[in-house]
C-alpha cells in the first residue's frame, strides 16, 4: 500500500495525486512512467511521472478520469492508498542541448510533458512551450509551464482562451515566421502527435513523441505494448515510451488502443452504476 | 502399521498407479487442476514399487539432488509427513516440482525400473507428500542456523531466487527478495496456469519462506527502482543472485503481428494467470473474448501448451497447435501433449505461418501458412522443416498467441555494465558457483541459460547459495547433514 499525500483538481476530472514512493522519487528521470494498480481487483496501468520531491520521497502523477482505473483513482483523496506502484520504468527523455525546443502538451499530455520541457530549461535550451487545451477551464499547468519557457503559448480549440487554434497551427505560425527550430516533442491525443509529426517532416526537424500503448507489466515482459517504429516492432515499456515521431507508425497505435474497446465501455459502466448507487445511500 | 519386508519380485509385480485426473470433457470448462493427486493408498502402493537401489541414481537425475530412495521408503512406511520432511531438506517447493518437473527426462528417466518396466512415479509422490503435509495444516518449518549477520539480496521471486533465498536463510544468512511484479512466484504466478499449479499451493509454498525469515518486497524493479551497486554500497548487502528469470517475448518477425487479437504467449498468460482476466468484469483486465472463435497457438512448448488448453477453456470453438515440426520435435512434455489432445486441442503439424491477415478494422481473420516436410537434420540435431512448394493455405482464426521463446531483458546489462552478458544477453556465470564477471554477484535460471524449466532454474539457484555461503563465511555448507 502506498500513501497519497495530496489530491487536488487542477481542471475539472483532472487530478494531482502526490504518493509516498521514495525509491522512485529518488531515481525517476523526465519521461519516465509509473505502473499503478489502483485497487486489489485493478489493472495495472501506465502513468508517466509529473514530478518528484525525493527529499518528502513523494512522486506526483496527473490524471485524467477516462476509464474505470483513472476515474477510481481520481476519487481518492490524501490520506487514501494506492495498492500497487512501481516505477521508474521506461527509458529517460534524452536530454541535450539541441538550441531552439518547442515542447507541445495537448490536454493532459501537457503534464507528461512538464518535466521534459523542465530538464531542457535545465540543459540550456531555449524553450518554447505550447500548451494546448479544448477549452480554458482544462488549461492545467499554465504557471509551471510559463516559469520554464523562454516563450509561452496557450492554444485552445474553441478560442476561449490563448491563441485560437489546434497547437499544429501555433507551431506552423512559429515555423512560418522563420524561426530555426532544433528539437520538438510533442504529448497528447494520437491524432494531435501524428498532425505535428507531419508538420515537421518536411523539415526534417528531430521530433520526438511519448507513446500511450495499453501495458501489462511495463517491464518488457509482456509485449502488449509493441509498436511498430521504423518498420520494426519495439516496447514502449523499456524501448520507449519516447520515440522519433517520424518513424512512429500512428495508426497501428490506434488500432491497438482499440483492442478492449467494448470492454472498457462495459468497466466504466459498472462502475458508474455502482457509484451511482453510493450516492444514493 | 507393520509392514512386512516385500521382495524385489513383488515389487516389481506392481503396475505403475495412474495419477487420478478430472475428465478431458468436465475439465475444459473450468480452470481447476487437471490431476488430482494420489491417495494415501495409491501412494503407498507406487512408494513399494521402489527396489531401494543401494546407489540411487536418480538422486544425480534430480537437479536439487532430493533423497528420493529416502523419501519413497518413508511413504512406504506410511510416514508420510516424515517423507515431507525429508524432501525438503533439499527442496522448499515439492508441491509445486512435484507437478511441473519434467520428471521423465531427470529423475525417473535414470530409474532402474525405466528400462525393463515403468519408472517409479517420483514426481506424483513427491507432489502427494507436499499435498499431505499442506491439506494436514503441519507445515513443518526446516532448521536455520546461528544468523550470519551477512545480508544476500535476492532479484527475483521465481523458482530461481526462491530455491536461492531458502537455502541462504537456513544457512542463517539475512535475505531480502525484490519482485517486480505485485504478486511473488514469477513464472509460477504469471506463466503457469491454475489448471496445471494452483495459485493457492505457490502462495502457501512462499508462505513457509517468509516463517524462515526470509523479507519479500514486491514491486520493485532492480536496475529502475534500485541498482545493483546500489543494493551493495548504500543498503549494506554483501552479496546478490539475479533470477530474473527470461525477457521480452519473441516475435515471428512476419506481416500483421501487430493486428488485434495477436498476443504473445507471455502477454495472454499474464493476462489470464496474474490478472485474473478470465474473471473480467470482476477484476478488471479484460483479454480478447474466444468463446466460440477459432484460436491458433504458435510453438511446440510447454507454454505453447499452456495457452492453448488455456484458450479451449476459454471457450474457444477450435483451438489449434500450429508447429513447423512433427510431433516427435516438440519440446513439450508427453503429458502435456496427452492431456491437450484429450482435451481436444487440434494439432496442425509441419506447418509454418507467413503472414497474419486482419480485416479493414485491423482485427485478425486468419494467418496464412505453408505445409512443410521434414528435411536433413539441423544445428539442433533435429530434422529440419522445408516447406512444399505451392501449399499454402489460409487457417481461419480470431485469436493467435505466439509461444516461440523469450529474449532477456536488457535491464541488468544496461544497469550494471560490469556483469558480462552473451552475444544472446543472457549473463555469462562460472556453472560450478553460478558466479558472475561483477565480484559477490551470482546468477542463475533463464537469464543464465536462456528459456528452460523450473527445476533446473531451482537447481542453479541452490548451487549459488552454496557458493554466496562459502564467499561469506569461509566455510562450504553441509546440506546433507540437514
Amino acid at each position: 500500500m502506498y500513501n497519497i499525500v495530496s489530491a487536488i483538481f487542477l481542471a475539472e476530472n483532472i487530478k494531482k495525486i502526490e504518493i509516498q514512493a521514495p525509491r522512485i522519487a529518488k531515481k525517476r528521470k523526465a519521461g519516465q512512467f509509473v505502473m499503478i494498480r489502483v485497487s486489489e481487483h485493478g489493472e495495472r496501468i501506465p502513468l508517466t511521472i509529473a514530478g518528484s520531491d525525493p527529499e518528502k520521497g513523494t512522486i506526483a502523477i496527473i490524471v485524467q478520469g477516462m476509464g474505470k482505473s483513472t476515474r477510481e483513482l481520481n476519487m481518492k483523496a490524501a490520506g487514501d492508498t494506492i495498492h500497487d506502484i512501481v516505477g521508474p520504468l521506461g527509458t529517460p527523455s534524452h536530454i541535450e542541448k539541441f538550441g531552439t525546443t518547442v515542447v507541445i502538451g495537448g490536454g493532459v499530455g501537457s503534464a507528461i510533458a512538464y518535466p521534459t520541457a523542465v530538464a531542457l530549461k535545465e540543459a540550456g535550451n531555449h524553450v518554447i512551450t505550447i500548451n494546448g487545451a479544448r477549452t480554458k477551464d482544462l488549461v492545467i499547468l499554465e504557471e509551471e509551464m510559463k516559469a520554464v519557457s523562454d516563450e509561452a503559448y496557450i492554444t485552445t480549440d474553441d478560442g476561449s482562451y490563448g491563441f485560437h487554434g489546434f497547437v499544429t497551427r501555433k507551431l506552423q505560425d512559429l515555423l512560418e515566421s522563420g524561426r530555426t527550430i532544433d528539437y520538438v516533442l510533442a504529448i497528447g491525443p494520437v491524432p494531435m502527435m501524428k498532425a505535428v509529426a507531419e508538420v515537421t517532416r518536411p523539415n526534417g526537424i528531430h521530433t520526438v513523441v511519448s507513446l500511450n500503448p495499453v501495458m501489462v507489466d511495463g517491464t518488457g515482459m509482456c509485449g502488449g505494448c509493441r509498436v511498430t517504429v521504423d518498420n520494426e516492432i519495439r516496447f514502449a515499456c523499456v524501448d520507449g515510451p519516447e520515440f522519433d515521431a517520424h518513424k512512429v507508425d500512428f495508426r497501428n497505435l490506434s488500432d491497438r488502443n482499440r483492442m478492449y474497446l467494448e470492454e472498457e465501455k462495459l468497466s466504466a459502466e459498472e462502475f458508474s452504476h455502482k457509484c451511482r448507487i453510493g450516492l444514493d445511500q | 502399521m507393520d509392514v512386512k519386508p516385500m521382495t524385489t519380485k513383488e515389487r516389481l509385480a506392481i503396475a505403475r498407479q495412474p495419477m487420478p485426473a478430472q475428465d478431458p470433457g468436465e475439465r475444459v470448462h473450468n480452470f481447476k487442476e487437471v490431476n488430482l493427486g494420489y491417495t494415501p493408498e495409491l501412494a503407498q502402493k507406487e512408494a513399494m514399487r521402489c527396489i531401494q537401489c543401494k546407489d540411487p541414481v536418480c538422486i544425480k537425475g534430480c537437479p536439487v539432488n532430493i533423497k528420493i530412495d529416502k523419501f519413497i521408503k518413508l511413504i512406504a512406511d506410511g510416514n508420510f509427513l516424515g517423507a515431507a520432511k525429508k524432501i525438503k531438506e533439499d527442496n522448499i517447493l515439492p508441491a509445486i516440482c512435484g507437478r511441473v518437473c519434467p520428471q521423465e527426462d531427470q529423475c525417473e528417466k535414470v530409474c532402474v525400473l525405466t528400462k525393463k518396466y515403468t519408472p517409479v512415479a517420483i514426481g506424483n509422490l513427491e507432489r502427494f507428500v507436499a499435498d499431505y503435509e499442506r491439506e494436514h495444516g503441519e507445515i513443518e518449518l526446516p532448521d536455520v542456523k546461528p544468523a550470519t549477520g551477512k545480508k544476500v539480496a535476492v532479484i527475483g521471486s521465481g523458482p530461481a531466487g526462491l530455491s536461492c533465498a531458502n537455502d541462504l536463510a537456513r544457512l542463517g544468512h539475512a535475505v531480502t527478495v525484490f519482485e517486480a511484479l505485485h504478486e511473488l512466484g514469477g513464472v509460477l504466478m504469471y506463466g503457469i496456469p491454475e489448471f496445471r499449479l494452483p495459485k493457492d499451493i505457490v502462495k502457501t509454498e512462499i508462505e513457509s519462506l517468509k516463517k524462515l525469515g526470509v523479507e519479500f518486497v514486491t514491486n520493485t524493479v532492480v536496475g529502475r527502482s534500485v541498482t545493483i551497486d546500489e543494493l551493495m554500497q548504500e543498503e549494506g548487502f554483501d552479496a546478490v543472485f539475479i533470477g530474473v528469470g527470461a525477457g521480452l517475448p519473441w516475435f515471428m518477425g512476419i506481416p500483421g503481428e501487430n493486428l488485434l487479437g495477436v498476443y504473445s504467449a507471455n502477454e495472454f498468460l499474464t493476462r489470464i494467470n496474474l490478472m485474473q482476466s478470465y474473471t473480467f468484469p470482476e477484476n478488471d483486465t479484460p483479454v480478447f473474448d474466444c468463446k466460440g472463435k477459432n484460436v491458433a497457438v504458435f510453438g511446440g512448448g510447454n507454454t505453447a501448451m499452456d495457452a492453448v488448453r488455456t484458450a479451449k477453456r476459454l471457450g474457444a470453438e477450435h483451438a489449434y497447435i500450429v508447429y513447423r515440426r512433427s510431433e516427435a520435435e516438440m519440446p513439450a512434455r508427453a503429458e502435456e501433449i496427452h492431456n491437450a489432445k484429450e482435451e481436444g486441442i487440434e494439432f496442425l503439424l509441419l506447418m509454418n505461418p507467413v503472414e497474419f491477415i486482419g480485416n479493414e478494422q485491423q482485427w485478425l481473420t486468419g494467418v496464412k501458412c505453408l505445409r512443410m516436410e521434414l528435411g536433413e537434420p539441423d544445428d539442433s540435431g533435429r530434422r529440419k522443416p522445408v516447406p512444399v512448394k505451392g501449399s499454402e493455405f489460409v487457417l481461419p482464426v480470431d485469436m493467435a498467441v505466439i509461444s516461440i521463446g523469450n529474449g532477456s531483458n536488457p535491464l541488468i546489462k544496461q544497469t550494471t555494465p560490469d556483469i558480462e552478458v552473451s552475444k544472446r544477453d543472457t549473463i555469462v556465470v562460472d556453472i560450478n558457483t553460478m558466479a558472475t564477471s561483477k565480484d559477490a554477484v551470482y546468477a542463475g535460471g533463464d537469464i543464465v541459460t536462456g528459456g528452460a524449466t523450473v527445476i533446473l532454474a531451482m537447481g542453479a539457484g541452490r548451487t549459488a547459495a552454496q557458493a554466496i555461503h562459502e564467499k561469506l563465511t569461509g566455510t562450504a555448507p553441509h546440506f546433507d547433514e540437514w
